[in-house]
């Protein structure tokens, strides 16, 4: 056995693979002796992970550049050798938004640029009136739910600046700020917008795999120097979330996953919300409409391997909305955190070559092209890239 | 703010008693503008109402990522603030993570200022959890005492014992059985509701 480890996570269904590792004996198998800490905020669990009072977190793939970048924060290099989940994400609008939106429609209403074209409409409709700009919750400024919304709104016309507000709000408390209606809309993982719409307090507009067809969502992150100072336990980390998010793939162990999640000191909600958002399958409306996609939350094989591209994307949106400015040295270090060689090498793998050369699907905008970010951008008509 | 005039400080902090604590000790040092918000809800409007230079906030705080936001130019942020630490801070971090507070301090406000705010904050948040732990022992073992004494009675009224009978049966059980005497009772208890 190694010595203790001490591991964070917020109880989301995308720290899945990192809670079954542990609760399911993957980790006992490789010798590791770990503690999970559930955890109340995304900046106590950087800050845990920076000062070493966790050796290891389920992080927000955005935080783990920032940190690595200096961005909000101090500046710890972080590394990510496993990716926790892509996608995951859905946006779940208010009853009064919703109707809103579905008059201003006009096409499928599960496509985003449909949706963001209505948005637009509803937009400019409550700016004529005088009415307040709508209001979207979501996570944490260095989130992929915030840089989703953005992607989305800003796409049908909508600044996200400008034209609504966008706020943090803590994952628990973003389905009490539906219902008493000081958000219109909000961005987050799951369980909350099936919570929301379980209760009938919103309806879930687009999973973000509407958006995205491939978005890195939750890594397992380390600190780089502890990571190069702890390489065979780092190794075995990587192992035992690789056999938990395989266990997690199989269908026929979803339930026992959901009912091991499903506990109050891991995610604490209901096994069956759980097992819903595992299999893809939820539902979008209170009236009981459910959608299925087997993309909605990815866990496993095609998700598990960290790709610099993807964080080359997060990094091109921090740019896109002026949390900070273009540097070719900025973005090396960005794509340093995400470290496939670890994961491949944990594996016993031969390192793969790059994938296919769009990685992102994005519904919108030219494919992205990590080697040209400023190029890129340039293609989209609203940003705020910092003077 | 005047450069000597008192920084106003906002304490976000559910725990009502915590944050007395904070306030009387901030007080006392000479800080006489200080505000405590313990309702989550627009955390955001209330603290751009009330304007501080400092907002201290503890760690079991979800709505610590709300005031992250704090750190972005944006519509919703008017006034951006930064983190007390810097680089050179390690020390300072690390001591408030593990007091359970966190420092946010409006641009401006001189960092020599800051530092007697952050000790105070630090050295009474560490009060706070020595109180909490002691108050927590002493309810354990007030809970103990009730299950022991419920145990006592039901070895009496059974064996016809006296109460120092009782008790030394207890704890001749509880040595052999190398566990705890409350326990040797609590399961005495579990026993008679089973057999009732």
């Amino acid at each position: 056995m190694t010595s203790p480890l001490q591991i964070g996570f917020i109880p989301l269904i995308d720290a899945a693979a990192l809670i079954v590792a542990v609760d399911k004996g993957f980790a006992a198998a490789e010798g590791l002796d770990v503690t999970l800490v559930r955890e109340v905020s995304w900046s106590n669990v950087r800050d845990k992970l920076n000062i070493g009072l966790f050796d290891a977190a389920h992080l927000l793939a955005p935080v783990a550049i920032a940190s690595s970048l200096g961005l909000g924060h101090v500046k710890v290099p972080i590394a990510a050798p496993f990716n926790l989940g892509l996608n995951g994400n859905a946006i779940t609008v208010s009853p009064a938004l919703h109707a809103a939106i579905m008059a201003e429609i006009d096409g499928d209403r599960f496509d985003p640029m449909v949706t963001a074209l209505a948005l637009s409409r509803v937009v400019a409709a409550r700016h004529r009136s005088g009415a307040e700009p709508l209001t979207f919750g979501m996570t944490f400024p260095f989130s992929t739910h915030n840089y989703q919304l953005r992607f989305w709104m800003a796409a049908g016309g909508v600044d996200p600046d400008e034209d609504v507000r966008l706020v943090v709000l803590p994952p628990p408390y973003m389905v009490d700020s539906l219902a008493s209606g000081q958000v219109d809309a909000f961005c987050v993982g799951a369980p909350w917008n099936s919570v929301a719409v379980d209760i009938g307090v919103g309806h879930i507009l687009h999973f973000v795999s509407d958006i995205l067809v491939r978005a890195a969502e939750k890594v397992l992150a380390v600190r780089q120097n502890w990571s190069e100072k702890n390489p065979q336990v780092v190794a075995a980390l990587i192992r035992a979330a690789f056999r938990a998010a395989e266990f997690i793939e199989q269908p026929q162990n979803r339930a026992e996953a959901a009912y091991i999640l499903a506990r109050p000191e891991r995610i604490g909600v209901d096994a069956d919300v759980i097992q819903r958002t595992l299999d893809g399958r939820l539902r979008i409306s209170p009236d009981g409409t459910t959608r299925e996609s087997s993309r909605y939350l990815l866990v496993g094989r095609e998700a598990a391997r960290p790709d610099p591209v993807q964080a080359a994307w997060l990094y091109a949106q921090m740019v896109r909305w002026g949390q900070t400015s273009l540097s070719p040295e900025a973005l090396q270090t960005a794509k340093a955190v995400f470290r496939p060689d670890l994961y491949d090498s944990a594996l016993g793998r031969e390192e793969k070559t790059a994938g296919a050369p769009d990685m992102i699907g994005a519904f919108a905008g030219p494919a992205f092209d990590a080697d040209d970010i400023g190029g890129h951008l340039a293609a989209f008509a609203i940003t705020h890239r910092k003077s | 703010m005047g450069a000597e005039s008192s920084p106003k400080i906002v304490i976000v902090d559910e725990s009502p008693i915590r944050a007395a604590i904070l306030e009387e000790g901030l007080r006392e040092a000479g800080f006489t503008g200080v505000v405590h918000i313990s309702e989550m809800q627009s955390l955001l409007t209330r603290i751009y109402a009330l304007d501080p230079d400092v907002i201290l906030i503890d760690l079991e705080n979800p709505s610590r990522d709300v005031l992250e936001q704090m750190f972005q130019v944006s519509r919703a942020v008017r006034r951006p603030i930064a983190m007390f630490v810097d680089q050179s801070d390690s020390a300072s971090i690390q001591a408030s993570v593990d007091a359970g507070v966190s420092a946010y301090i409006v641009d401006g406000l001189k960092k020599e200022r800051i530092k007697p705010i952050l000790d105070l904050c630090i050295s009474r948040f560490n009060a706070f959890s020595k109180l909490q732990d002691e108050l927590d022992r002493t309810k354990s073992a007030l809970e103990d005492r009730k299950v022991i004494d419920r145990a006592k009675g039901i070895l009496m009224k059974l064996k016809g014992m006296t109460e120092d009978e009782a008790y030394v049966l207890l704890r001749s059980t509880a040595m052999r059985e190398k566990k705890k005497i409350v326990e040797i009772a609590q399961s005495i208890l579990t026993a008679s509701e089973l057999l009732k």
